[in-house]
């Protein structure tokens, strides 16, 4: 039971990392409509921006997170002005290969910028792990600060976009971006900032992920976007509480199956999970119709 | 305006002829003209006498430059190019001066081909590479029909010496495993074992596999055994959590230090303490950039090469790598500088030059290779049998505080 429970206690670990990344693929998805494949790699940059400032600059944490949240802000309005913009008429595929490409020119360049050798990552969680029944099980810091930053950004995105104006703007761009052009709603300047808040969340995801995991490379993003990606699509893409949900289910779901079946078939346990979930339930565990425009 | 056009489409295609002749044959053209003419039987020398009238050697060196393995291709272009000015500085081999170029394959065995033809192009007479295994076994399988003599710093797989021309500085995995599971059986480190290891990837695989056919000769028990995969390689705390409810009093670690560091920051956070064990891919964990060394206190590895060695050779190359390349060379880089040194001597022992051709060079590096012995810093006496694999002790090493002291 205490080895369950503690296998239990690693998968919220894993997924509330996955969570918070799937927020930022979601919100992008579900307002501009198109698979931000890049979402990963911002990620990566994001971490480097937090490990510079922090190591190399000496800076306190909190001017280090928002140091990494405004590079990677400026970097996803660059990038969605630069090579997205170009292409809002063209079909989804265009858009699709794009980002992939600026995946990989993001993984290149920071390959150039801080060559291949990985750089020991220090948590920005000052937290000591948390020790329960005797000293049986931890919960680490961040594990804990990471479920509660998701929580937080959760019910601010759902607050932001359900009771402001540009919350608003965004609900009608996804809706419908030529009726949205007609009532007076600025459909760039949304989807520009839908990517700023993407990239923001990014950083944050980014520093969480190296936080947790201490090893950042330029590869970092790669493979827990694609993770984060299958779990905003589990939890039902386009839906923010969905993107939480579909998270903690894949990290508890793939540490279960390490710890009963085979570490070696984790994953593809995994994913033939989410294959029968998705063809009971096409749109995702969330993904109502209502839920689908955000 | 036709005319010109035909005459200049003439112009290149005896240009493009010219250039196929000579790379084809793949001997040297910047020999002197004479030289170049009775080289090579059979070859028609396009020696158009505009390349420089110094011979030189000209080795090759291919590897992962950018992408997940670059770490790796870098280490050994880099170690290789330390070797080749050292070389050079000192009057070259048999009095001639080698040129070095390298090449990207991106650790990928189609472009590792591609690397190879251009470093042919280039007059490639020696190749010291490809750096990992499964580019390592394409080039070799193209490389044979050259008869072009290869020695790979790194390739581990067993199938990268499969053929004639092939050679390898590194232990093959099983050889790894084997030596480790010895090692640990001789040393009584510990009865009950558990092993880590990535089940994506040939090395790991391969290591642990020899590893545990070993292991029950030295009366090691396995508790427990655990993979990972090149898709998920974030969290291993579940792993972690099964070895240490099966009572491993060591953990074999048979991958790359990238892994291990987070295997080993992992452990401590939930308070998981064997003896950790690892193998050559463990080597440079000390260098990780901002890495807090006191978790890797204790850990042993079995390498060949460890950079903080005090022997004048060790010293000399270390200090050489730093001041080129501002970092702290791990094994790749160590076996890279090594092979350019057996090619020197094997080259020296056969007196050869570099007027010969690659099939000649070939021949006759790999007759040298048979009886040659060498003492290099990854290892002293190396020898190598009919299959192209290296004969060689491995050193233990285990980490005290923040360096490498030596476990004997």
């Amino acid at each position: 039971m205490m080895s369950f429970i503690s296998y239990l206690l690693n998968g919220l670990s894993l997924g509330s990392v996955y969570a918070i990344i799937a927020l930022g693929y979601t919100m992008v998805y579900g307002i501009a409509k198109m698979l931000n494949f890049a979402h990963g790699d911002i990620l990566m940059v994001g971490g480097y921006a937090a490990f510079i400032a922090l190591n190399s600059l000496g800076l306190p944490v909190p001017v280090a997170v928002l140091v990494s949240m405004v590079v990677c802000t400026l970097l996803g309005i660059s990038i969605e002005k630069i090579a997205y913009k170009p292409l809002r008429k063209a079909n989804s595929l265009s858009v699709l290969i794009t980002a992939i490409g600026v995946s990989y020119l993001l993984q290149n360049l920071a390959q150039l910028i801080f060559t291949a050798n990985p750089k020991s990552f220090t948590s920005f969680v000052g937290i000591e792990p948390i020790k329960l029944a005797g000293g049986q099980l931890t919960v680490s810091g961040e594990t804990v600060v990471t479920i509660v930053t998701c929580v937080i950004i959760v019910v601010c995105l759902v607050t932001f976009i359900n009771k402001t104006k540009a919350g608003q703007a965004m609900l009608a761009v996804s809706e419908d971006k030529g009726a949205a052009t007609l009532m007076g709603v600025d459909v760039n300047g949304t989807i520009s900032l839908t990517f700023a808040i993407g990239s923001a969340l990014a950083a944050i995801g980014g520093i969480l992920l190296c936080s947790a995991y201490p090893t950042l490379t330029p590869t970092t993003g790669a493979m827990p976007g694609i993770k984060a990606f299958v779990a905003a699509v589990l939890g039902g893409i386009g839906s923010i509480p969905g993107a939480f949900i579909g998270g903690i289910i894949l990290g508890v779901l793939e540490n279960l199956a390490k710890a009963y079946i085979s570490s070696k078939l984790s994953d593809a346990i995994v994913f033939s999970v989410l294959i029968i979930v998705l063809l009971v339930k096409p749109t995702g565990i969330l993904g109502k119709k209502i839920m689908e425009k955000v | 305006m036709k005319k010109i056009l035909s005459v200049l489409l003439a112009g290149t295609m005896a240009a493009t002829l010219a250039a196929c002749g000579s790379s084809s044959t793949g001997s040297t053209s910047t020999g002197s003209t004479s030289a170049a003419t009775t080289a090579a039987a059979g070859e028609t020398s396009a020696d158009s006498g505009s390349a420089s009238s110094d011979l030189t050697w000209k080795i090759g060196s291919q590897g992962p430059l950018t992408g997940g393995a670059a770490l790796y291709g870098e280490a050994v272009v880099n170690g290789a190019k330390v070797a080749v000015d050292e070389i050079n500085e000192a009057g070259g081999i048999n009095g001639y001066k080698i040129e070095f170029k390298t090449a990207d394959d991106e650790h990928d065995q189609e472009k590792a081909v591609n690397a190879y033809n251009s470093l042919k192009d280039w007059g490639m007479q020696v190749l010291v590479g490809p750096t990992t295994s499964s580019p390592t076994m394409a080039v070799a399988s193209e490389a044979v029909n050259d008869n072009m003599f290869m020695i790979t710093p790194s390739g581990s797989a067993v199938d990268c010496t499969a053929t004639a021309n092939a050679y390898r500085v590194c232990f093959s995995d099983p050889a790894q495993g084997t030596k480790s599971a010895q090692y640990i059986g001789q040393h009584k480190l510990a009865t009950k074992v558990a092993v880590l290891y990535d089940s994506s990837d040939v090395y790991s695989s391969g290591i642990y596999e020899a590893f545990a056919k070993e292991a029950a000769n030295q009366g090691i028990e396995i508790v427990d055994t655990e993979q990972f995969t090149a898709d998920s390689k974030t969290d291993f705390s579940t792993q972690l959590q099964k070895m240490q409810a099966a009572g491993a009093e060591l953990a074999f670690l048979p991958f790359y230090y990238t892994e291990a560091a987070l295997v080993l920051t992992q452990a401590n956070t939930m308070g998981f303490k064997p003896i950790f064990f690892g193998v050559d891919g463990m080597d440079g964990i000390l260098g990780l950039d901002n890495f807090d060394t006191s978790l890797a206190e204790g850990l042993m590895l079995l390498t060949p090469f460890a950079a903080d060695a005090t022997d004048d050779a060790t010293v000399n190359f270390v200090t050489r790598y730093k001041d080129a390349f501002g970092s702290t060379p791990i094994q790749f880089a160590a076996d890279a500088y090594d092979a350019v040194y057996i090619v020197k001597k094997a080259a020296e022992a056969a007196n050869l030059t570099p007027d010969k051709s690659v099939d000649e060079i070939g021949t006759a590096l790999e007759e040298q290779l048979k009886s040659l012995s060498y003492d290099g810093i990854t290892g002293a006496g190396m020898t190598w049998n009919e299959g192209g694999d290296v004969d060689k002790e491995p050193k233990a090493v285990v980490i005290k505080d923040g360096a490498y002291v030596s476990a004997e």
